[in-house]
């Protein structure tokens, strides 16, 4: 005798029901423990929630709950064929792009590469002292021996955060130029920046096979783009009306308001948005060494999983000294672009 | 003062809203603009307005915020379309340009001045001026030299590879006046252009407008709340008031021939000897003779204040006025001196009391 009994009899649906009773669901662990005391007196606090399960106990034609997880899976592993068919191809040159970037990064020795970062960030900051500060935390991170790893991770990082930005940004002009598409895309965006990263890499590992970089490649782009397309959407629809009032009165094509007008003025929400951006696919590329990522994620990963604390420690402040460099050079180059655009 | 019609503006209407086709039905059957408001939720902007600037000449439109000012300026390059109505330049409707014809219109017809300046900040001051030719698609040597020659004759040599948030404002209006004339266009559109800027170098300002004005004779529309600043630069002064005009004339003719009582509230309380000039005061000349006791001779166009300078404040002088040379007229001190006063002051500063 259910909970839910009543409800079946009283709509007459009882012969329904039972129909097929002898096919009855699998049992599931609460239903071999209620068996035990199945004589108990039920009270009018253990009324159940009307829920599928407690449903299935009234009548059998009602499934149970387990059946929706089954559905999404199957429904999943269904398409799945399908989706990778089409999607293997189109992803194929990320994991090339990653394969050969990190061969680049792990085989330029090391006192060719760092004169490049130096220059690099030379050019993004033109600042001496920040130069400095970088060559002496990567020096420090090759002095413990965790050179590679740190190159390796800077190298998915790079990867990762190019692809953002050449993707991220357009996506970003479109929904300032559209109300509509940026109706359509705040959703997305919304869940993509609030569903847990591990659950990106769920479907990942069924689509794609855990040893190619594009997996990790596509769980770390899809986290890291939300704010670079947020970001330009906003610094657009913020720049100035009386400035683009301006350039339609001297007869602008709206391509010479976008490339002279619209994109210089939105720089600086742009630039932050690649701040967040790199930040964001660095705290990924620790995750995504679940699903073979290589870098310093690999050694936190085993830190967890061996239990080998100082492994895993200095490996962690090995990344806050690479989020550390990341995030002021970005940051420098951003406060370059804002001081020339002061008002 | 008779150079020929640029900008014919017909019948023009503005209706903000849902609905304006519709609501402009309404207008025309004598909705005002409250009940337009209340009952049909339509706001009435501009309503039958109907203006010819005549080429060479500034065209100052003057009225509070709301009047509609800068809504009509917005409709001579079509920032705004209008409800209904026609916009003539150089006697082609405007209205009826396609995107192309518009541009081209925009681009090499018409530049405009902005109350906020609306400068690039991240390009220094000659490309800021040089924009409205880069558009044009002229390359970097050409517009950064016009853009030098235009930056010197507002004054600011020297200043070109400085960025806009080093200057001052009013410098940077000089930027944003340099910019318009850098496009050579015939056509000058300006909207609050010294509006935000402090009242000396506000004046600054009109006192450069005025100087380009008598090398360059543009065909300037300009907008401006302010009746001082109207009354100096107008050729030609059009008074707008809840998107209709309430008066257009010579401004020295409002002054004397205020039509409405919104008008003579208005214009009592500015210096009038300063704007008034001797020809709308003196008597013209009878017969050939020009009176004995004459204390000399002043120009046709001199302001008052100019004469009174000149008579000491003896109100029993009287002179001769002149014209290029020839004598026209008569000019009593006793008319100069009840021309100062208008004609609704008592009534005016009464209900300000």
């Amino acid at each position: 005798m259910a909970t839910y009994d009543f409800i079946f009899d009283g709509l007459g649906l009882r012969s329904w029901c039972d129909a097929d009773k002898t096919e009855k669901g699998p049992l599931s662990m609460a239903d071999l423990l209620a068996k035990g005391d199945s004589g108990k007196e039920s009270s009018l606090l253990d009324i159940p929630f009307p829920s599928l399960d407690a449903l299935n106990e009234s009548c059998g034609r009602v499934v149970q709950s387990r059946a929706m997880t089954k559905g999404v899976e199957e429904g999943f592993l269904a398409i799945k064929d399908v989706l990778r068919f089409v999607l293997d191809p189109i992803t194929q040159p990320l994991s090339w792009l990653l394969e050969y970037t990190l061969l680049i990064f792990e085989t330029v020795p090391w006192w060719i590469m760092f004169p490049i970062l130096m220059i690099v960030v030379y050019l993004a900051t033109k600042s001496i002292r920040m130069v400095g500060f970088v060559t002496i935390c990567l020096a420090f991170l090759a002095f413990i021996d965790h050179y590679s790893h740190s190159m390796q991770t800077l190298a998915i990082i790079f990867v990762c955060a190019c692809l953002c930005v050449l993707f991220g940004v357009p996506i970003g002009i479109a929904m300032s130029r559209s109300d509509r598409m940026q109706r359509m895309t705040i959703p997305i965006l919304d869940m993509l920046q609030t569903l847990p990263p591990f659950v990106y890499l769920i479907p990942l590992i069924f689509l794609f096979s855990v040893t190619e970089p594009k997996l990790y490649g596509i769980a770390i782009i899809l986290y890291a783009i939300v704010p670079v397309i947020r970001l330009t959407d906003l610094g657009i629809r913020l720049v100035d009306k009386d400035v683009i009032e301006a350039a339609d009165s001297f007869g602008m094509t709206e391509r010479q308001k976008l490339i002279g007008v619209q994109i210089p003025l939105a720089l600086p929400n742009i630039m932050a948005g690649i701040n967040q951006t790199i930040m964001m696919s660095l705290a990924m590329v620790v995750i995504a060494s679940l699903v073979s990522a290589p870098g310093l994620g690999v050694l936190v990963l085993r830190g967890i999983r061996n239990l080998e604390l100082g492994v895993g420690l200095i490996s962690g402040l090995g990344i806050v000294l690479l989020a550390i460099i990341l995030d002021r050079v970005t940051k420098a180059a951003l406060d370059r672009v804002n001081a020339a655009q002061k008002r | 003062m008779t150079g020929t019609v640029k900008i014919a503006i017909r019948e023009l209407y503005k209706i903000f809203g849902l609905d304006p086709e519709n609501a402009l039905k309404h207008v025309l059957d004598g909705v005002g603009k409250v009940d337009l408001l209340e009952q049909h939720g339509h706001v009435l902007g501009l309503q039958d307005i109907n203006i010819d600037m005549h080429e060479g000449e500034i065209t100052v439109i003057m009225g509070l915020s709301g009047s509609g000012k800068s809504t009509l300026i917005r409709h001579l390059n079509r920032l705004i379309e209008p409800t209904s109505g026609q916009v003539k330049v150089d006697g082609n409707n405007v209205l009826t340009y396609d995107e192309h014809q518009l541009r081209k219109l925009r681009r090499e017809s018409m530049s405009m001045v902005f109350q906020k300046f609306a400068l690039l900040p991240h390009r220094t001051v000659a490309e800021n001026a040089g924009t409205t030719l880069q558009v044009r698609g002229f390359s970097q040597n050409e517009y950064l030299a016009e853009a030098k020659k235009w930056l010197g004759v507002v004054g600011l040599s020297g200043f070109e590879n400085h960025y806009p948030h080093q200057l001052s404002g009013g410098m940077q209006q000089r930027v944003g006046i340099a910019r318009a004339l850098t496009s050579n266009s015939p056509i000058m559109l300006m909207d609050e252009a010294f509006s935000a800027l402090d009242p000396l170098i506000r004046t600054d300002m009109q006192d450069l407008l005025l100087q380009l004005q008598d090398d360059l004779h543009k065909t300037i529309v300009f907008i401006t709340h302010d009746l001082d600043e109207a009354l100096k630069l107008a050729d030609r002064l059009v008074i707008l008031k809840d998107g209709y005009i309430v008066q257009q004339d010579e401004p020295q003719h409002i002054l004397l021939n205020p039509c409405d009582p919104y008008i003579e509230d208005f214009v009592s309380d500015i210096n009038r000897a300063r704007v008034l000039k001797v020809r709308s005061v003196m008597s013209a000349l009878v017969g050939d003779t020009p009176p004995a006791d004459a204390h000399g001779e002043v120009d046709y166009n001199d302001t008052l204040e100019d004469v009174i300078t000149r008579s000491g404040g003896d109100t029993s002088h009287s002179y001769i006025v002149t014209r290029d040379g020839a004598q026209v007229g008569v000019l009593e001190m006793t008319n100069l001196v009840r021309a100062l006063v208008p004609r609704v002051a008592s009534e005016a500063s009464a209900r300000k009391l």
